[in-house]
């Protein structure tokens, strides 16, 4: 019997493991972006175990509009790194420290 | 065999890919590789949700995500030169204090979840069949009524995505010369060449000692 802790439980894990990817690929600008698609999925997941169990339609419409924004989010940020590799030759962020007073 | 205990069984399946799918979305060496997990992840986490009955997001979360969104991460990686070597310059040295983040937080979330999960709360019937459609149209009909605004702002915002995106990246080059059909188009000889009608004259004779060079004026 699937209970509603089992999809926190891995939402938790998920979450985690991204948190632990921002930590140790420090250097990789894409695989921070793709780390943070990976926290909005363990936050997606707990939505929509949460609407199922409460049987509640926001949160379901939460997680379409999640979605949403995060496709926005990663095209505009891609964009942004082609621009800067274009300029600069280096995704590197310990190169791209020009803002540092 | 008794069906909850295969939905447990397929759960538990689709749960240990994803998480072994997001390690090594986290781990591996090359990009590419890494962006290839992820897709691995959605897609086994679309297979979770339809466990959930959640039919119309599962779906949308393979053709937005992997159809889309990872398709896009593929071209920005392929199309990047990116010293690999060099990016994976620091992932020794910051493993301990993200592993311990990571455990820590892990460890408290548990905890919080598992004060919760003592009750068994299992997942009721399904709130869709319950009110005698599908997922999709049960999901349709609250977006378009409660949430119609809302929605809106949704497709502003990705509209907002789509302009940035090509303002951001759209580049006059400089190296390059193009030519504007349109003006060469608009040309008019008139504009390029002045005939100018004048009568006929004599130069004047050359004066024979004079320092001052002569004044000449079209």
């Amino acid at each position: 019997m699937i209970t509603l802790a089992h999809y926190i439980v891995l939402g938790a894990v998920l979450f985690c493991i991204a948190v632990a990817g921002l930590f140790i690929n420090r250097k990789n600008v894409i695989v921070l972006l793709m780390s943070i698609e990976l926290m909005l999925l363990a936050v997606n997941m707990n939505f929509v175990a949460f609407s199922r169990f409460l049987g509640d339609v926001s949160g379901q419409v939460f997680v379409f509009f999640i979605l949403t924004v995060a496709a926005a989010e990663a095209a505009i940020g891609l964009a942004i790194l082609v621009l800067l590799f274009r300029n600069r030759s280096t995704i590197n962020i310990a190169d791209i420290d020009s803002m540092k007073g | 065999m008794n069906p909850q205990t295969l939905q447990l069984i397929c759960f538990y399946a689709f749960a240990f890919v994803t998480v072994i799918a997001a390690l090594s979305v986290i781990t591996l060496k090359n990009t590419v590789h890494a962006v290839l997990a992820l897709v691995l992840t959605f897609f086994s986490s679309a297979c979770l949700w339809m466990l959930l009955e959640a039919e119309f997001l599962a779906l949308a979360l393979i053709v937005v995500y992997v159809g889309a969104v990872m398709v896009l991460f593929l071209f920005v990686v392929m199309m990047l030169d990116i010293d690999q070597e060099k990016m994976r310059e620091g992932f020794v040295k910051f493993l301990p204090v993200g592993l311990i983040v990571a455990v820590v937080m892990l460890v408290e979330m548990l905890g919080l979840i598992g004060v919760r999960a003592m009750h068994a709360q299992v997942m009721g019937a399904n709130p869709a069949v319950a009110a005698g459609m599908s997922n999709t149209a049960w999901l349709g009909q609250a977006l378009y009524t409660k949430f119609l605004l809302p929605f809106e702002i949704a497709a502003l915002i990705l509209t907002v995505g789509v302009v940035a995106a090509v303002a951001l990246t759209l580049r006059e080059r400089r190296d390059a010369r193009y030519e504007s059909p349109s003006q060469q188009v608009k040309v008019d000889p008139r504009d390029r060449v002045r005939i100018v009608k004048m009568a006929a004259v004599r130069p004047p004779a050359a004066p024979v000692d004079d320092n001052t060079p002569q004044e000449s004026r079209p």
